[in-house]
């Protein structure tokens, strides 16, 4: 739907790997500070990284995965904020990520099914760490949460090609199977685009927002063929449509700047998303697969303003605090729904479960809401 | 400090004027606006009774009560004469029940007493209260939804009673939709409202059958330059631009059906739109007051056009902003609903806020009843909404839920008249 709201930045498929890499290409080939990459080995699972105690500075993981599931590995610094993320690493394939980091305690995380908090461990740099001034703290927000979405947008690429393949090829099971993944990724950077308003209703517009002369087209356009009459014999080109489209979003992101406005503005709208369509079930009519989407907003909104958090912790601690109290809340709420490696049917909750996640979200909403004038003050 | 509290003590005032006393509430507007001089004046209009009869129906250019009771009926009868019959009772209830009266002869105590009594009761001892009552007669009255011509009205369909098309964004729910008649009830009193609903319905049993109904609190706009204007539920001044009663040569041009432009029943009639509007008020309510602001195009608190000073100052479309934008967003409200971007078409609306408690997930179920009367529907509405609905920001907060469109005959001229007479005479 037009809900959108601040853009899904950057990246063009190529980049898809690695965060800082991305912008510092034409460094030296592979090493860390204590040279050479860092193995991780990963499984369905276990999370094996080799070292866990290093030195300040640029350091290469190197993520195997041995597991069944795709996988995704992380490293996350104090509330989650995403230091550098390798996303949608398949069964036997090798992926590097390369990630730049200041002396202090952090997370690394593998997450086999792409979903949950993963399998966490600790990791510990040591060196000299600079303090970061408050508008550095900002700028530093904004390109953190770039490298985010940047890999966001690699794997919604990767991700709405494997369904659209499937839709083509008439696999009704794995087309299905696959459609609330590519839409995870979407939906984690969905504020992606008032500025793209012609793109976003050709790709996520619900069946309503069609007026006569225009086309239904997009996830929703398959969702319903997928789940009402499963016959996706004629889709093909409405799914080619969808992955044209994914690629240009992709493309005219890539040229866009965040501002940290933009961060704290797109948290909200993240959480106004799940207030407004997908606790209600109206985004998913189809496939009821509207907690996959939760999740993912939910996700993307804890990204962007893990991002900001540095900035936030020197400018107002209480509500940092406060934020992370009602993030906690809400992923209790959420995760009573978990089915495996996904979520229940929105069909499949009561209303009072509905009405508990619904006063969860908006327990976080409204703090998150004044987050943007702590921002711009 | 008398800035500070005079909105506390307006609603206050606003509160007790439920109790049934009208006209506090409008008193309350003119506090809010920093002035007292309307604070009692209007106490005794406001309980008083609007003409029933006359070369229009009350209640479109009246000024906008602050309570609504709105219903469609389908009419569950076959037999035209029946339908006829009933439209005369209902004429002869409405006359009564706008003077202040019983719905019928008898009254509410006065008859036998095995008998149920011909009015309902509840209005015994209020005011008049400015009770109108507008009638309103549906597509689907000419033909229904099969293309059947149920009462040999068909070619008397006016061209002007579009079926609305599909705007972008509609999520109607065809049980609260639609309709073969109409009844618009407003008061400064919703007892008041109620009860001349309940009694149509009372009286209708057999012939007609409630589809839907709804109550509204809180006019949202004036219909009159002696109103302040009011705010809707997202707190802004709603209706500023309005068509006005006294606005005279513009009536004719939007408001009332002219001879030639229709069959000759609907000559000094006018065309209503009603669409109910779903407020997101939870997630409106956390957004920050620069986007509200942009997104609606005035100021929260004056009411004034972006970049100007006063609530009635006309909106400068022109004027940029230092960063080289406009000053009034493309996709705020105020440009796309502004007669600029519509052909110069406008509309006289009379909507009205409504809560229907909460929906069961901790959101209020409110909004706007969005009222509108205009001369062709094919000009005005239709154009006007199909921009909204395309481009208007604010639509992230809002779900359409119902529509209906209605041919508002022109008023009942005497006691010989009934509603609906040169439509099956």
């Amino acid at each position: 739907m037009r809900t959108t709201r601040f853009l899904v930045l950057a990246a063009a498929g190529a980049l898809a790997t690695t965060g800082l890499a991305a912008c510092g290409g034409q460094e030296k080939d592979a090493g860390t500070a204590d040279g050479g990459p860092i193995a991780v080995k990963a499984s369905d699972t276990a999370c094996e990284v080799g070292r866990t105690e290093l030195a300040a500075g640029q350091t290469v993981f190197e993520v195997t995965n041995s597991g069944a599931k795709v996988t995704e590995f992380y490293v996350y610094a104090a509330g989650d904020r995403v230091m550098g993320e390798v996303e949608n690493i398949a069964p036997g394939l090798k992926r590097e990520l390369r990630v730049e980091l200041p002396a202090g305690t952090y997370e690394t995380a593998c997450k086999p099914g792409m979903s949950g908090k993963g399998i966490r461990g600790a990791l510990k740099v040591s060196g000299t760490a600079a303090t970061v001034a408050p508008d550095a703290a900002l700028a530093e927000a904004t390109a953190s949460y770039q490298r985010y979405v940047t890999s966001q947008t690699a794997a919604l690429l990767t991700k709405t090609e494997e369904f659209v393949a499937a839709v083509k090829a008439g696999d009704v099971a794995k087309a299905k199977a696959l459609y609330p993944v590519a839409r995870t990724y979407w939906e984690r950077i969905e504020p992606v685009a008032e500025s793209f308003g012609d793109l976003d209703p050709k790709i996520d517009g619900r069946e309503e927002v069609v007026e006569e002369g225009m086309e239904f087209t997009g996830f929703h356009r398959i969702e319903k063929d997928l789940w009402t009459t499963g016959d996706i014999s004629s889709d093909g080109p409405i799914a080619d449509r969808l992955l044209a489209d994914v690629k240009e979003i992709v493309a005219r992101a890539n040229a866009e700047k965040l501002t940290p406005l933009q961060l704290a503005n797109g948290a909200k709208a993240l959480l106004d998303e799940v207030a407004s369509g997908k606790i209600t079930g109206e985004e998913e009519r189809y496939s009821h697969t509207d907690l996959w989407d939760f999740n993912a907003n939910l996700e993307g909104s804890k990204a962007a303003i893990a991002a900001l958090r540095p900035a936030l912790e020197q400018r107002a601690p209480d509500l940092v605090a406060q934020l992370d109290t009602e993030f906690a809340n809400v992923e209790t709420a959420l995760g009573k729904h978990r089915d495996g490696d996904g979520w229940k049917l929105h069909t499949a909750l009561s209303k009072a479960e509905l009405k508990e996640l619904s006063d969860s979200i908006n327990a976080l909403a409204e703090p998150i809401s004044k987050v943007a004038a702590v921002v711009a003050r | 400090m008398s800035a500070k509290l005079s909105r506390r003590r307006a609603i206050t005032l606003a509160g007790a004027g439920v109790a049934g006393v009208a006209g506090v509430a409008a008193g309350a507007g003119a506090l809010v606006r920093g002035g007292a001089e309307h604070a009692s004046a209007d106490q005794g209009a406001a309980a008083g009774a609007v003409p029933f009869h006359g070369e229009h129906q009350a209640g479109i250019t009246t000024p906008a009560q602050d309570r609504l009771h709105f219903v469609a009926f389908d009419v569950v009868t076959k037999d035209r004469a029946r339908l006829v019959e009933l439209l005369g009772e209902w004429t002869a209830a409405a006359a009564r029940m706008t003077a202040g009266k019983d719905a019928g002869v008898i009254g509410a105590v006065g008859g036998v007493p095995e008998a149920p009594p011909d009015d309902t009761g509840e209005a015994l001892g209020l005011p008049p209260s400015q009770l109108t009552l507008t009638v309103g007669f549906g597509p689907t009255l000419f033909r229904d939804a099969r293309g059947r011509d149920r009462f040999g009205l068909a070619d008397r369909r006016p061209a002007a009673l579009v079926d609305l098309p599909h705007f972008a964004g509609d999520a109607l729910r065809p049980e609260i939709s639609g309709g073969d008649l109409c009844v618009q009830a407003c008061a400064n009193d919703p007892q008041v409202a109620v009860h001349a609903i309940r009694n149509l319905a009372r009286i209708g049993m057999g012939v007609v059958s409630v589809r839907w109904s709804q109550l509204g609190f809180g006019r949202t706009s004036s219909t009159s330059t002696g109103q302040a204007t009011p705010r809707n539920l997202f707190g802004f001044k709603d209706g500023t631009a309005n068509l006005k009663a006294e606005d005279g040569g513009l009536l004719r041009e939007h408001l009332w059906v002219q001879p030639g432009d229709g069959p000759d029943w609907m000559t000094g009639g006018s065309y209503l739109v009603t669409r109910k509007i779903r407020m997101l008020v939870e997630t409106w309510d956390r957004s920050s007051l620069v986007e509200q602001e942009q997104i609606v195009g005035r100021a929260k608190g004056s009411g004034a056009p972006l970049g100007r000073g006063d609530e009635f100052d006309e909106p400068d479309f022109a004027a940029k902003g230092d960063d080289g934008q406009p000053v009034i967003a493309e996709t705020s409200h105020v440009r796309l609903a502004h007669p600029d971007a519509n052909d110069g078409a406008r509309l006289l609306r009379r909507g009205y806020n409504f809560v229907d408690g909460s929906d069961g997930l901790g959101r209020l179920d409110a909004g706007l009843f969005f009222i509108a009367y205009q001369r062709d529907p094919r000009k005005q509405f239709v154009p006007i909404q199909t921009r909204l609905a395309r481009n208007d920001a604010m639509n992230e907060y809002l779900r359409h839920v119902s529509s209906g469109i209605f041919a508002c005959p022109p008023g009942v001229r005497d006691g010989g008249d009934h509603w609906g007479r040169a439509l099956f005479g």
